[in-house]
């Protein structure tokens, strides 16, 4: 991923920055410029989520892409935040551990890396809570 | 509107065909297409190709100029040709693009094909390219694969509707049974439940049998005005129907993740062109990209009510000779899943069904038949309902 397009989703990656409908007041991750529900009547403002919510779902993968230059195998999640909207993340834990339903807390983590020389990527990353 | 016939297919075997290039298998299927509508091909007024990631699979774009120059309809005809992407729905697109330009009256004759190479690359490529299909930023990013996202979607289902391990794993089971009466089909061998429960873990639950292999072929059909189809073939197969529906790329943005929103859409859109129900059904072509797929599909298209899928699977209701025989070319899991192609391979399977050449595969008596191309984790689906009779 280039300098300009990871830097560009900095706030929402490192804060978990998404959107608050002021009309209807739903919430958004990652940050939208429309309401899907309310379109042109909607009024987007940044907002910042707590960082709290449950696993929906779940995955442990062993066959990652080349890319990929985190350990393996790794668990990935659809989590639900406490405001509403899904976001698929990692959770740090045991493949045994992992349940649906389980309460999780956001955390700060590296993600991955260009290569030897290129950027390192961080942002948000989940463990049981 | 004008009512559209397909008059002529072609496809090349599945498989892993490292010393054929891109362009040598898209215009093997167009030369097989022509042949069978008895065209020469100076008649083709266009042509849709429908190819998912041409640069990141074999670093080449301009598909469209690239395909017209090697069927030889760029320097002498200069036909307009557009490439058609949408992920793994890009081939059903493609015919759905050319079905749009007959009906509209722009063009008569026209040429949908679809192409995909995936093993001039390295599977871990493969992956990150697949992956693509899937939300970049906000999927890719955090690690997610495309099986992954898929094993998500199982997991649910499982713990929803108790959809269970053998449930899934009967898909395979009765993609590669119906596989080794398809001449073309990557992998032409009957496995068990415990050959794919036992496999390689990809993505819990998944193990390298529940997902589509990495495959490279094309497929090519011919589309031209209903009322012309007679005077270049005696058995014509007609469009009653065509329905293309969007939902969010990203899997997690979902109402609800054990239903495909796009795939109802687009399943009732061409049912309602079509003028019938899934019971008027006689087999259909669903986008078995991962088990659990099928058994989404064939609940989202209303052959079976949300969660009866994976027991229907079990108990044989979708095998050839079933209530609604699903996948009788072997599907994308066992006849290979070349993701640009897939839709119109799809479209090849239903008119030889629809033809009554389809040999040991052949559903009794069929008249109507449907496929049901899906992109990426639900982000874009396609429906296409034919027939052997003409709309009254
Ligand atoms: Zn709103």
């Amino acid at each position: 991923m280039g300098v300009p397009r990871f830097w560009r989703e900095i706030p929402a990656r490192y804060n978990l920055i998404g959107s608050k409908c002021e009309t209807c007041g739903a919430f958004y991750f990652p940050p939208r410029r429309f309401c899907p529900e309310c379109r042109r009547q909607g009024k987007m403002a940044p907002y910042q989520f707590k960082g709290t919510g449950e696993v929906v779902t779940y995955t442990t993968i062993y066959t990652p892409g080349d890319s990929w230059i985190g350990g393996k195998p790794y668990v990935l999640a659809i989590v639900k935040l406490d405001e509403g909207p899904h976001l698929t993340t990692q959770v740090i834990c045991d493949p045994a551990e992992v349940k649906i339903g389980m309460r999780v807390k956001k955390v700060f983590r590296k993600i991955g890396e260009d290569g030897d020389k290129g950027m390192i990527h961080y942002g948000t990353k989940f463990v049981p809570a | 509107m004008r009512d559209v016939a397909i008059i002529g297919v072609g496809c090349t075997k599945f498989g892993e065909m490292w010393e054929r290039s891109f362009r040598d298998i898209v215009v093997e299927a167009g030369a097989q297409a022509i042949g069978d509508a008895k065209l020469n091909g100076e008649e083709i007024e266009a042509m849709y190709v429908g190819n998912m990631s041409g640069g990141q699979f074999v670093s080449q774009e301009h598909i469209g100029s690239l395909i017209a120059d090697f069927t030889g309809l760029a320097s002498t005809f200069h036909i307009p040709a557009t490439r058609v992407e949408a992920a793994c729905a890009s081939g059903g697109l493609a015919l759905r693009n050319a079905i749009i330009a007959v009906a509209s009256g722009y063009h008569d004759v026209v040429v949908a094909a679809g192409v995909e190479k995936m093993t001039d690359v390295e599977t871990g490529v493969t992956v990150d390219a697949l992956a693509s299909a899937a939300d970049r930023e906000w999927e890719g990013f955090m690690g997610a694969t495309f099986p992954a996202l898929y094993a998500m979607v199982a997991r649910l289902h499982m713990h929803r509707y108790g959809t269970t391990r053998d449930q899934l794993a009967q898909v395979a089971v009765k993609n590669h049974h119906n596989a080794v009466n398809n001449p073309r089909a990557q992998f032409r061998n009957e496995i068990t439940l415990d050959t794919v429960k036992n496999a390689t873990m990809v993505s819990d639950p998944f193990t390298l049998f529940d997902c589509s292999p990495i495959t490279d072929g094309a497929a090519a059909v011919i589309v031209a005005p209903a009322e012309d189809a007679k005077k270049y073939t005696d058995s014509p197969v007609y469009v009653l129907g065509s329905g293309q529906a969007t939902d969010t790329i990203s899997l997690h943005n979902r109402a609800d993740f054990c239903t495909f929103g796009a795939s109802v859409a687009a399943g009732q859109r061409a049912y309602e062109m079509a003028h019938v129900t899934p019971n008027d059904i006689d087999l259909c072509e669903v986008h078995d990209c991962f088990t659990i797929a099928e058994i989404l599909a064939i609940e989202d298209l209303g052959f079976f009510k949300k969660g009866q899928g994976g027991p229907a699977t079990l108990a044989g209701e979708t095998a050839i000779g079933g209530k609604i025989p699903i996948n009788t070319s072997g599907g994308l899991k066992a006849c290979g899943h070349p993701v640009g192609a897939t839709g119109i391979k799809q479209a090849v399977e239903c008119v030889e069904q629809l033809r009554g050449t389809a040999g040991k595969r052949q559903v009794d008596g069929a008249k109507i038949a449907m496929t049901h191309n899906v992109g990426g984790t639900g982000g874009t689906a396609v429906c296409h309902i034919f027939s052997n009779e003409r709309r009254k």
